[in-house]
């Protein structure tokens, strides 16, 4: 074992320690373990919301993908602050709701909603759908990080196995609470690590970084342009839109919404928080420094980019000191995602067949599902070859097709109703996962269409098609429970 | 509210109406390539534009927020 690897154990331990300190003296119900009791104040939704969002994909993320695309990863610091001028409008909205009827989970909304808890149901479904690629991205991270720290000692499918182990103890001990001061934690040390870096790195090897910028592009001309194909200008808008309007459905983003002891703290919150987003400028800084000094990484392998480079930079302790920062941004976003998603299935599907269930049972399900859950996202994350970027994109292509419903939701006279909602999402889901798992984008199955048509994000495509069937539909039914209306009436008279 | 409407909607006019003219321009600044400048840029005035939302939304200013 290296000093790298010890750095990153102790900071596994003191997440641990965290956790179980945040705990003691709390009755821990399904409440408390999920959405905290609803006493959050300002400062710590603020830290769970941006700790939503620097994930590992951050990390480690943006720095294969600048290293790999070039300007396409621009998309990645615009969508963040976007996605928060929409929420600026619409979780106050959502946490009101919440907090009149009691909500603990995301199709709590929608069941409560649409009257349906069928559709909280598939709610639920889509939710795990979606969380699952992007669990998976942080176990994939945790394995990386791990792996690399090691160096080369331990495979990055066995560290994903340990990173998935470390998770599941974490959440089962601590729920919301440990997330919450690891988060803390996590912050700083992200905050400092990648300040650092990205300015260091370019320094260090070029002198600068406009001359860093230059010795890129010499090497790769054009490479901070759009290219005219692929990741083209259609692509990079319709990618930065629907990755900002999923960055406002997740799952686990209406918990931290829940959370919250106010509608104008969450409004408040937003004020600052596309700033973090500037972080990966630091970021993408590594990963272009890294092009000329660790060349050669394709594929999934590119996710390796800032920490083979700074296994060649620095001393082992150091490198132990990055990873363990890495290891927080997968711990802390994975556990929610794990608790957000152990909670939805028990809540949302479980207690709907069975109905009998007591809120301990349902406490208790919710529990033992996390390792459940776990396994399957390590399973994927042992068998799968994307980069995390891919992946998350896919996350974004599945969560985000709660959107229509969602904002149909908060119309004053609101004429979509469930047949609707439950048709559209699951029309948008449908056309998401076909694509995927046929390898195809919409460019592959329309040919002859113009070459921007073919660029654009199929999450957005499936969005267009889930919002026109979910109206479709809605006027269908309606027209159809009118007409069932006037003859009952007619049979009548 | 019309006002904080429409600052809600100019950053994406901003950030993603004016990309085709952004992708063009091959000129450094601060030491960066135009598009992520450009993408830093508004990403501070964003920022900004909250700030402004938030100072101007008559919700905020309710003491009793429930």
């Amino acid at each position: 074992m290296n000093s790298a690897l010890i750095v990153i154990l102790l900071f596994l331990l003191l997440s641990i320690f965290l956790g179980i300190k945040a705990k003691k003296g709390k009755q821990m119900d399904l409440d408390e373990w999920a959405v905290g009791g609803r006493g959050f104040g300002a400062f710590l939704i603020f830290i769970l919301l941006a700790g939503e969002m620097n994930t590992t994909f951050t990390f480690l993320g943006g720095s294969g993908w600048s290293y790999d695309k070039g300007a396409p990863a621009a998309y990645m610091i615009v969508y963040l602050p976007l996605s928060v001028i929409m929420m600026y409008w619409i979780a106050p909205a959502i946490w009101k709701y919440a907090q009149s009827k009691q909500l603990v989970s995301q199709p709590d909304f929608f069941a409560s909603k649409y009257n349906s808890p069928f559709l909280g149901v598939l709610v639920a479904i889509i939710g795990v759908i979606a969380m699952v690629p992007y669990l998976v991205l942080q176990l994939k991270g945790l394995g990386i990080i791990v792996s690399a720290a090691s160096y080369g000692a331990i495979s990055p499918s066995l560290a994903g196995i340990i990173g998935a182990a470390a998770l599941t103890i974490y959440v089962m001990v601590s729920g919301i609470h440990g997330s919450a001061w690891t988060a803390v934690l996590k912050d700083f040390m992200i905050f400092f690590i990648v300040l650092f870096l990205g300015i260091y790195l370019p320094l260090h090897y070029y002198g600068g970084i406009q001359p860093m910028f230059e010795s890129v592009e010499k090497m790769k001309p054009g490479f901070f342009h759009l290219p005219d194909k692929g990741l083209s200008l259609s692509w990079f808008i319709s990618a930065t839109l629907l990755s900002a309007i999923g960055g406002m459905v997740w799952p686990h983003l209406f918990n931290a919404i829940y959370s919250s002891e106010s509608s104008r703290a969450i409004r408040k919150n937003t004020i600052m928080q596309p700033i973090y987003s500037l972080m990966l400028l630091f970021v993408f800084f590594v990963g272009f420094t890294a092009i000329g000094q660790v060349p050669g990484l394709t594929g999934p392998d590119t996710d390796f980019a800032l920490l083979k480079l700074s296994i060649k930079t620095f001393d082992p302790w150091f490198v132990g000191l990055i990873g363990a920062a890495g290891l927080l941004t997968a711990l802390v976003p994975g556990s929610m995602l794990l608790m957000a998603t152990s909670t939805s299935i028990s809540l949302n599907v479980y207690k709907v067949i069975v109905p009998s269930a007591t809120g301990q049972q349902v406490t208790k399900v919710a529990k033992c599902l996390v390792p459940v859950i776990a396994l399957v996202a390590t399973y994927f994350t042992v068998n799968g070859g994307s980069t995390i970027v891919t992946l998350l994109l896919l996350g974004y292509g599945f969560i985000a097709q709660l959107l229509p419903a969602l904002l149909f939701s908060f119309l004053k006279n609101n004429f979509v109703n469930k047949y609707g909602a439950v048709a559209g999402m699951i029309a948008g889901v449908a056309a998401v996962m076909y694509t995927t798992f046929n390898n195809s984008s919409f460019g592959t199955l329309f040919p002859s269409l113009p070459q921007f048509v073919k660029d654009l994000d199929i999450g957005i495509v499936a969005l267009v098609l889930n919002t026109v069937v979910t109206v479709i539909v809605s006027v269908a039914a309606q027209g159809l429970k009118a007409k069932e209306a006037v003859k009952g009436k007619e049979s009548l008279s | 509210m019309k006002r904080i409407i429409l600052l809600s909607i100019i950053p994406f006019i901003g950030s993603l109406g004016l990309l085709p003219f952004v992708d063009e321009v091959d000129q450094y600044v601060l030491g960066m390539p135009f598009i992520f400048f450009w993408v830093v840029l508004w990403t501070l005035l964003i920022s900004g534009f909250l700030w402004l939302i938030y100072h101007l939304d008559p919700r905020n200013m309710e003491d009793a927020d429930k």
